[in-house]
């Protein structure tokens, strides 16, 4: 008789509540078209790609577990040692302005919780990531391979060198904080790709800086700021 | 029990605000500096809390006064320490204010266990004027003395002994004050003297320092937190806590903005951390200039690139704010016949000439290099070298501009009349030099080229634009303001200098547009549009639509980092899950919310006994509150407004709040004690009179008498500032006592309410005064105090 009951409000349970990988998903279905939303009315659409990328992408297995109910907000999230997983809004942004396609072979300069990296995995053909904080470093090495993720290539250590033996990168994304653009990784990145670099304190992206190489060689840069604001009261 | 216990008075006053002092330096360690600020200033309402608590439980307390006092005594020998340590185990993390709903909550906590201390220490206070209230005169004295005494003498140890190992040693000061108490008040058991004495020698001995925990978000954390970091020098002054990091594995390579077209490597380097924020390099330098490349790729190094223009191949350079020696370095790098190097940190320049002599190669003792331990106006104001470069880094924004952290702080630095005088110390055709992050939309460097434009206008320049050059890289803005006008060569040079390392000219004169956006592509080359405005004859409505604060700072309302304006904060706080946040000057909100805050804890706190307590009824009414409100905010205005008048002349803002901080409080302890034995009836009112004319005074003429006395030597103005600042002090010290001790004579039982207000309104008063100057001016806020001290005269008439 007990053992029918607990059946029973096993099945009731099962039935009553939905997964928690269903709420997830909802979460993060919901988390999309917010950030659809908020680019639609700054920025040029998002790629599909990029979409679907963030649709499949699971953050909340990328976030300590106290802030797993929290992963589909739009927010960036700590994650230890003074680092923080990026707003999602950034993070779609960020891999958008890289313009990677399938095939193409991209340099992450820090790791952090391995976010990006999975996200850039979904479309690139191969992720070579490199984390200077030891145990992160370890942590999101551990956690994508237990996610399933083979063309991910990660190493701790110091990324200023970039990866020579994978280069050159059609993209590279520097989450690490520096006072300048490694003079190494400019020369591993193709003519014609891109380097996108997030600048600002923790929880804080000023702006985002986006390095092209020409094809003759030649290097600008633009500055965007991830929002439509104009200085000047009245615009232009 | 006559007599009240003024020594230990005197040593808790002593101890309450020497914590005060002492918990800035902790806060701004452990957090950032104006999250320290808000923090102590809900802190301080601890203080009018015990004022209220005394109202309320008065005659509970009465018979045991002794008792408490000791009693009060010894809880805030035990918090101050506990305190700190549980508010630090409070995950508040300011960072995430505006992202995660549970934080104010937490910085409720830490105000909440930070008000504890303040509290048992006006309790102890407050409950000696409560209990002689006739003697109001020399316990105010003793009360005020002990402050002036405490607040200085930590800046002085700060000098010596790291704050974290400075709370144990008020601990057992807190237990003499307790121990003391015991003898003056012959209380009973004798022992306790003894027992109160053991154990601040037992507190000295045998407590453990305190562990000071950063946030974790704080750049030395973060460099720490990579392998191969290790801190291989501490230092502790009133300025900073300086920490020197190595990391041989993963060098720091400091080269803020460097060309994306430089292949070089910057040379080891050691970080220098303030507080935990920077870091500054310390370059390894053994002589030889090639390894020193890098410093030809910054933006910073314009100056000297247009200099040789002109024929200045070997210039003369004064760099102020000259820290771990980068600037110097650079001026090496470029020729520099001789560098003058001006640090106002002698704990930061001594890392340089002494720690680490050797793996800076001597810098400073390099020939034709001399270092100057001064603050950067005073040193312009004395003297008459001329240079051929100034350079100035605007060193407060480096890596905190753009989380607005500084907005709340003076800065002479970079007002129009530092600049003015600035100017005054280049040769005819010298230029001086500014070097900023680069923020978008553009703050720090419109700000600064508008107000070079009013400095040149000043100096009665027709034709500002024609001394003007500013240039922009990926993360570094450089202004050139010359002592003439550009000349076509100088013109090629900047254009050369930024056509070989990808950086885009912002203005120069005779600059198309079109040369505006090429390298580093903004969505509209904003710092170009931003410059022409500034010169054209629409300035002031340019200023007036540009959604940040750029109106240029002046020695009077030096708030250089302020960009927040009211208008712009809606629309900014709309674009929060669109990354917007950044765009935000964080420290002027953050100071309304301190006074806003402030208000209502202290409106309810006060009106509190009104409502709950039976003693209501017999609580004086408005005039008395008004009196104490009145008297507690303009004695604020005033000492706040003067401690700036008198930075610029005693050259060195430490020194000058602590002169003029002992000053206002010493001579308002004479005052206060001189005020319990003249028997004039109309006493505040002359005491006021006196204070209006000597501010108003002051006002007009300190900024001429500063500038004909610059040339004195330190000692000398120091003498001159007490003695400017003791009559006006000791009027200042009349008014509180004399209210107290009329309202011993009237309703003794409300002097713990008045205690309460005064002390609040000093809080309140505090943030208020700032937030005036901010707006205002520092002349307004003495000018408010004058008619604010006006409005307490006329309080005084309706207490009887």
């Amino acid at each position: 008789m007990k053992r029918h009951f607990a059946l029973g409000m096993f099945l009731c349970c099962c039935f009553a509540f939905p997964s928690q990988g269903s709420v997830f998903d909802e979460a993060r279905h919901k988390m999309v078209e917010e950030i659809l939303g908020d680019t639609s009315a700054t920025q040029s659409p998002l790629s599909p790609a990029v979409i679907a990328a963030m649709e499949k992408v699971e953050r909340h297995r990328f976030v300590p577990a106290d802030f797993a109910a929290r992963a589909y907000d739009n927010r960036p999230l700590p994650i230890g040692y003074g680092q923080t997983i990026s707003q999602p809004f950034v993070v779609a942004l960020m891999t958008d302005l890289m313009r990677v396609k399938a095939g193409d072979r991209v340099l992450e300069i820090g790791t952090g919780s391995g976010y990006q990296a999975a996200v850039l995995a979904e479309i690139a053909g191969s992720v070579y990531s490199i984390e200077i904080i030891t145990p992160l470093g370890k942590e999101a090495r551990e956690r994508l391979v237990s996610l399933g993720y083979r063309n991910i290539n990660t190493r701790v250590g110091d990324g200023y060198y970039g990866w020579p033996e994978a280069a050159p990168f059609d993209a590279i994304i520097v989450t690490a904080a520096a006072s300048h653009v490694p003079p190494p990784l400019i020369r591993q990145l193709k003519p014609g790709g891109r380097i996108v670099i997030p600048l600002g304190a923790q929880f804080m992206t000023q702006y985002l800086m986006l390095v092209e190489k020409q094809l003759g060689g030649s290097v600008t840069t633009r500055e965007i700021l991830p929002v439509r604001f104009v200085p000047l009261t009245g615009g232009h | 029990m006559a007599r009240p216990p003024f020594i230990a008075i005197g040593l808790l006053s002593a101890c309450v605000l020497a914590y005060e002092v002492l918990l800035t330096r902790l806060f701004s360690i452990v957090l950032w500096h104006h999250y320290a600020y808000m923090i102590i200033s809900a802190a301080m309402l601890g203080y009018g809390a015990s004022g209220t608590a005394l109202t309320l439980l008065r005659e509970r307390i009465a018979p045991h006064f002794g008792a408490t006092f000791v009693a009060a005594a010894t809880a805030l020998a035990v918090l101050m320490p506990a305190a700190f340590l549980l508010a630090q185990q409070v995950p508040f993390n300011p960072l995430e204010l505006l992202w995660d709903s549970t934080q104010p909550a937490k910085l409720l906590a830490v105000y909440l266990l930070m008000m504890l201390p303040f509290f048992c220490g006006g309790l102890g206070i407050g409950l000696v004027f409560a209990q002689f209230g006739r003697q109001a005169a020399r316990i105010y004295a003793c009360d005020i003395a002990g402050a002036g005494f405490g607040s200085m003498g930590v800046i002085a140890v700060l000098y010596f002994v790291p704050p974290s190992q400075i709370l144990t040693a008020l601990t057992a000061l807190t237990l003499l004050a307790a121990s003391m108490a015991v003898v003056e008040l012959k209380l009973r058991p004798k022992w306790l003297t003894e027992l109160f004495t053991g154990l601040a020698v037992l507190a000295v001995a045998a407590l453990p320092d305190i562990q000071v925990h950063p946030s974790t978000y704080k750049d030395l954390s973060q460099a720490l937190n990579i392998a191969g970091s290790h801190v291989v020098e501490q230092r502790s002054s009133p300025l900073g806590q300086i920490t020197v990091v190595e990391n041989t594995r993963v060098p720091l390579r400091h080269a803020p903005g460097m060309s994306l077209n430089a292949t070089m490597e910057p040379p080891p380097q050691l970080g220098v951390f303030i507080d935990g924020n920077g870091p500054s390099a310390l370059t390894r330098f053994d002589g030889d200039l090639a390894p020193l490349a890098y410093l030809g790729q910054l933006t910073s190094a314009l100056p000297y690139h247009a200099l040789a223009a002109h024929g200045i191949k070997q210039p003369r350079v004064l760099v102020l704010g000259a820290g771990a020696g980068s600037d110097v370095l650079q001026a090496l790098y470029h020729g520099s016949a001789a560098v003058d190097a001006v640090e106002l940190d002698r704990s930061v320049s001594a890392l340089v000439s002494d720690r680490f002599r050797d793996y800076a190669g001597h810098l400073y003792s390099q020939p034709g290099v001399h270092l100057y331990t001064a603050e950067a106006r005073g040193f312009i104001g004395i003297g008459d070298r001329r240079y051929d470069l100034i350079q100035v880094a605007l060193l407060d924004s480096f890596g905190t501009a753009s989380a607005g952290l500084y907005g709340l702080s003076e800065n002479y630095l970079y007002t129009v009349e530092a600049l003015q005088a600035y100017l005054g110390r280049l040769t005819p055709d010298g230029m001086l030099a500014v070097t900023s992050w680069l923020a978008l939309p553009p703050r720090d460097a419109l700000k600064l080229f508008a107000t070079a434009v009013s400095a040149l206008e000043r100096d009665g320049v027709n034709d500002p634009g024609a001394r003007l050059a500013m240039i922009r890289g990926w993360k570094t803005v450089t202004l050139l303001v010359k002592n003439s006008a550009f000349t076509t060569g100088e013109i090629a040079a900047i254009r050369e200098f930024c056509n070989t390392r990808s950086f885009d000219p912002a203005y120069y004169p005779g600059m198309h547009a079109d040369e505006a956006n090429r390298y580093n592509l903004l969505a509209q080359p904003y710092f170009h549009e931003g410059a022409v405005a500034l010169l054209s004859p629409q300035r002031k409505e340019f200023i007036d639509r540009y959604k940040f604060h750029i109106e240029p700072a002046t020695d009077d309302s030096p708030h250089f980092f302020r960009f927040f304006k009211w208008n712009s904060a809606a629309e900014i706080f709309s674009l929060r899950a669109q990354g917007g946040m950044p765009l935000l000057d964080w420290s002027y909100p953050l100071l309304v919310a301190t006074l806003v805050q402030a208000v209502v804890a202290s409106l309810l706190l006060i009106l509190a006994p009104l409502a709950l307590s039976k003693c209501r009824r017999t609580l004086p009414g408005t005039p008395v509150a008004l009196y104490f409100l009145a008297i507690g905010f303009a004695f604020m205005f005033m000492e706040i407004a003067f401690i700036q008048k008198f930075v610029l002349f005693l050259s060195h803002p430490l020194h000058a709040i602590a002169v003029v901080l002992c000053a206002f409080l010493m001579f308002a302890s004479a005052g206060s004690w001189l005020a319990g034995r003249w028997r004039a009836a109309n006493k505040v009112t002359l005491a006021v009179i006196a204070i209006g004319a000597l501010s108003l005074l002051y006002s007009t003429v300190l900024p001429y008498l500063f500038q004909a006395l610059a040339f004195l030597p330190d000692m000398a103005k120091i003498l001159i500032s007490v003695a400017l600042i003791a009559p006006l002090a000791m009027c200042m010290g009349v008014p509180f006592p004399t209210g107290m001790m009329r309202l011993a004579d009237t309703s003794g039982n409300a002097i713990p309410w008045a205690w309460a207000i005064n002390g609040f309104a000093s809080v309140v008063g505090a943030v208020l005064a700032t937030l005036l100057a901010i707006h205002l001016g520092f002349s307004a806020v003495i000018l408010l105090a004058v008619m604010i001290y006006a409005v307490a005269c006329a309080a005084l008439r309706g207490f009887a």
